[in-house]
């Protein structure tokens, strides 16, 4: 019977063309020589069997960033792009795995959204390889995913509207709506420091910045940088102003997260921050995404080496999906 | 927990009350009534849950409808259970032998009589199953008020896991809890169903 022979024939013809497609992607990056390179970055060898060989090899990898925080990750809808400190960090990360500058690196970079509260399933199902989305590094966390950096400190401030003028610190919040992102820092952090406040959580700081516009609360707390982020994205909306009460608590180191236990790729990541910081990448990047929300470029932060933490005793590798991505 | 079971008893009453309403639309000899019914059940039925809560809380905004979370999440989980009921009561009035309502005509009642004294007193009895089972999806349902940050069952489990970084036992935890809400509320319904089931 001729139609299944021909069937058969048109099958294994686009698999093998598959196949040659797959094959020619393989192309080895470190085999391409690369003169323009900047800061001794063109063509690194990587050891054997870490990540970084293995990201090489694969000649791409996934960063998990936020797409909703202007100044950090913001997804600009125009070009389909992300854009922010958080994306340039992943950048120059990316030009030491694969050679090349930041934005050749970039190329080869798939950034996906990592709302807050899913950045350690992702790490630990190894959806991503590596979460910076302001994540700010805290001992609970270490127990599930590691952190390199920190690349950047910034404080928790509060956010009301511009005619507000009840609250002034983080103790007048007792009593309050405070809206903030669940699964954060900066949920715990109030609940400790404002034990009576009236705690409101969603997903999204876009989603905080609604309610606060819309009198739902009467504050939104977080790191000032987002904060700072939120208000300027007001001011272009248009509507009734936010300003930030500029009364910082706690500090916030944010971080690069990556899989627990990967020390190699955690030391090489280390290594690469305490580059930038010192040849002026790292405040290029912050004058080019944060410096334009009006934010001086501060003193690069100090990278804390941790030995490792012993791993939280639950024996299952699966994480728990959120509840919010229940149709 | 108390707040999960607040949630689904007012949302079911509201849904109940509103749902026959519309099944009673449907049936009625005015045209719009019909019309109205059948794109209310349409629509409702078709959007998925999540998108009709964050819609209401956020998006309604804009039309100077702002409602706190937990009225929301009532409003929003009433509409969408209210459109199920629609169907199931209309079916129920369909296994109604037409017979009754001719009677009923014959006797002089109006419409709206037919169908309270008559109709769905009987349509009802064959409902119950239908009903129940809206019943219990309502109750797993009502975790998507969490989405609006109301502190139910599901909410609870999100903040518990952010103080203890410990998401499988906190969640299986709640997944108990909700089972202790649906295996009683099924073994209450079906006693019911045994109860008015018609003898054929």
């Amino acid at each position: 019977m001729r139609r299944p022979r021909r069937l058969t024939t048109m099958v294994v013809a686009s698999l093998s063309l598959l196949g040659l497609a797959a094959c020619g992607s393989d192309d080895d990056p470190a085999v391409t020589p690369d003169t323009t390179g900047d800061g001794g970055n063109a063509a690194p060898q990587h050891a054997a069997g870490t990540t970084m060989a293995e990201l090489q090899s694969a000649g791409s990898m996934t960063i998990g960033v936020k797409f909703d925080l202007p100044g950090f990750g913001l997804r600009n809808p125009t070009t389909g792009e992300v854009e922010g400190f958080d994306v340039e960090i992943g950048k120059l990360m990316a030009a030491a795995v694969f050679g090349g500058t930041a934005d050749e690196a970039g190329e080869k970079v798939k950034f996906v959204e990592a709302i807050s509260a899913n950045r350690e399933p992702f790490l630990e199902n190894g959806q991503v390889d590596l979460v910076i989305s302001t994540y700010t590094i805290n001992d609970a966390r270490k127990q599930r995913v590691g952190f390199a950096g920190p690349y950047f400190v910034a404080r928790q401030d509060i956010m009301v509207k511009a005619s507000d003028t009840s609250i002034n610190s983080v103790e007048d919040l007792n009593g309050k709506n405070v809206c903030t992102v669940r699964g954060s820092t900066s949920e715990k952090n109030v609940r400790a420091q404002a034990p009576q406040a009236n705690v409101t959580l969603f997903d999204l700081y876009s989603q905080c910045a609604e309610a606060l516009g819309d009198g739902r609360v009467a504050a939104v707390s977080t790191d000032n940088t987002i904060l700072a982020g939120l208000v300027q994205a007001r001011a272009a909306q248009g509507g009734d102003p936010f300003k930030l009460v500029e009364a910082p608590f706690s500090d916030e180191p944010y971080g690069i997260g990556l899989a627990k236990g990967d020390e190699a790729f955690r030391t090489f990541l280390n290594d690469r921050l305490e580059e930038i910081f010192a040849n002026g990448e790292w405040a290029e990047a912050f004058e080019s995404t944060l410096g334009q929300l009006g934010l001086r470029t501060p003193e690069p932060p100090t990278v804390d080496r941790y030995s490792d933490v012993a791993a939280a005793p639950t024996t299952t590798t699966t994480a728990a999906p959120t509840a919010s991505s229940v149709p | 927990m108390r707040t999960t079971v607040a949630l689904t008893v007012l949302s079911f009453t509201v849904a109940l009350v509103f749902g026959t309403a519309v099944a009673a639309g449907r049936v009625s000899p005015v045209r719009p009534l019909r019309w109205a019914g059948a794109l209310w059940v349409e629509i409702v039925r078709n959007t998925p849950l999540s998108v009709l809560m964050v819609m209401f809380f956020f998006g309604f905004t804009k039309f100077g409808v702002i409602y706190p979370a937990f009225t929301s999440a009532v409003i929003v989980l009433s509409a969408y259970t209210s459109a199920f009921v629609a169907e199931a009561v209309r079916a129920g009035i369909n296994t109604v032998a037409g017979g009754q309502a001719e009677a009923a005509r014959a006797l002089g009642l109006t419409f709206g009589q037919t169908l309270r004294e008559v109709v769905l007193p009987q349509a009802f009895r064959s409902v119950v199953g239908p009903l129940g089972g809206l019943f219990i999806a309502l109750i797993k349902n009502s975790s998507l008020a969490s989405l609006l940050s109301v502190v139910d069952l599901t909410e609870a489990a999100n903040r518990l896991t952010t103080d203890t970084a410990q998401p499988v036992p906190v969640f299986l935890g709640a997944a108990g809890a909700y089972l202790l809400l649906t295996f009683p509320s099924g073994a209450v319904i079906a006693a019911i169903e045994r109860r008015v089931a018609i003898k054929r």
